[in-house]
């Protein structure tokens, strides 16, 4: 089946991972800003981190037939600096013009700082301002919760800004409600400890049903399975659940959501194999 | 907020069928960590935030329903403000309610 990966942090995989997502068919995937692991000293570095994101990394997934689009954003996990976001989110706007780009993330919360929230208000800010779509990151594990709350009501904030252009990512069994009833898009990012299993994933579409959700495996440097849409594919498939469920989950809402880029459009499959064979 | 839930196809059975014994195992592997901690030191367990917490959602699940959703906001930080400075980079997996910070 085809699917669409909208969270996949490609930059952390080898070229296998690329060969194999193809080969159990992935057609193209989004890759937001993230962290790498370790804070990095300046923002020159982010700025040849966003050119990676846009230059390099679209030709090398062409090479697997996989379409590759990126999100620009400060991190949440370095967002506390105000100082060095302020410089970085100064170099995103240059970026925003690239044929790629979807818009402005991953940005949010990690241990929920004011810090944090301030770097996270003034990338709305900047999205809105450039008419970007927005992806956002929720924190992990006990500060999920509270940071899903405040990281929406900061959202609603701003009422110019449409929900069904903002994408609220990591969500849970206990923070799907409140973003779905706002009217935002919700991410579920399968991971084998921290977030979601393709089990639970599962059990949250039976539970919600499939509006508004779309489904990742995140590709992260720490423990991640790049193959896990296809491994939530095939618990659909043991549950006897319908193709046509399935297909809209992994491969209809995802593109329902990001053709809200007039960027993003995904090819026949003689076109992403005449780009791949460049 | 109106959903259209999408019924698990399975039977009680089937799915019991299916889905036992990898949640058999699961079972064991928590009951091995906890006896493996207390190989360790029989007290620490009742010493230890994220242990305590670990050892209420065992308990709830007990419960009739929800379980999941009572386990979630068990190890949440049920606070509503935010840390006026970081702290540290990442989340430690429960909430430590028996903290003084938590009872400030």
């Amino acid at each position: 089946m085809k699917y669409i990966d909208h969270h996949a942090h490609m930059v952390s995989r080898t070229t296998d991972d690329y060969q194999h997502m193809s080969l159990s068919g992935c057609v193209a995937v989004t890759e937001p800003a993230f962290w790498a692991g370790w804070d990095r000293s300046h923002a020159d570095g982010f700025e040849d981190y966003f050119r990676q994101l846009t230059d390099f990394e679209p030709k090398r997934a062409a090479l697997y037939h996989i379409q590759h689009y990126a999100w620009m954003a400060m991190n949440p996990k370095e967002a506390d600096d105000r100082v060095l976001s302020r410089e970085v989110l100064g170099r995103i706007p240059k970026f925003l013009d690239r044929p790629t780009v979807l818009g402005i993330g991953e940005i949010g919360l990690n241990r929920v700082t004011r810090n944090e929230i301030e770097t996270y208000t003034e990338q709305i800010e900047l999205a809105i301002a450039h008419k970007q779509m927005i992806l956002i990151h929720t924190p992990h594990l006990e500060d999920k919760l509270k940071g899903t709350r405040i990281s929406v009501d900061v959202l609603r904030g701003f009422p110019t800004l449409e929900p069904s252009r903002v994408l609220v990512d990591h969500a849970e069994e206990h923070t799907l409600g409140m973003i779905l009833e706002h009217g935002y898009w919700a991410g579920l990012t399968l991971y084998p400890q921290t977030k979601v299993s393709p089990q639970r994933a599962a059990d949250i579409v039976e539970r919600f049903g499939p509006d508004r959700i779309c489904i990742a495996g995140a590709c992260d440097w720490g423990p991640s399975d790049s193959l896990a849409v296809p491994r939530f594919i095939m618990e659909m498939r043991r549950r006897k659940h319908a193709e046509a469920l399935i297909h809209r989950l992994v491969f209809e809402n995802p593109v329902e959501f990001l053709s809200q880029s007039a960027r993003f459009r995904i090819r026949p499959d003689h076109e992403r194999q005449e780009v791949g064979s460049r | 907020m109106s959903v259209t839930p999408s019924p698990n196809p399975l039977s009680p059975k089937e799915l019991v069928d299916e889905y036992f014994i990898e949640n058999r195992t699961k079972l064991l592997e928590i009951a091995a960590f906890l006896d493996r901690v207390d190989r360790a030191d029989a007290s620490y367990a009742g010493r230890d935030f994220r242990l305590k917490a670990f050892a209420e959602a065992l308990a709830g699940l007990g419960r009739k329903a929800s379980r999941v959703d009572y386990i979630q906001q068990l190890l949440s930080d049920p606070r509503e403000v935010p840390l006026d400075a970081l702290d540290r980079k990442s989340a430690l997996g429960a909430y430590d309610r028996w903290s003084g910070e938590a009872r400030r």
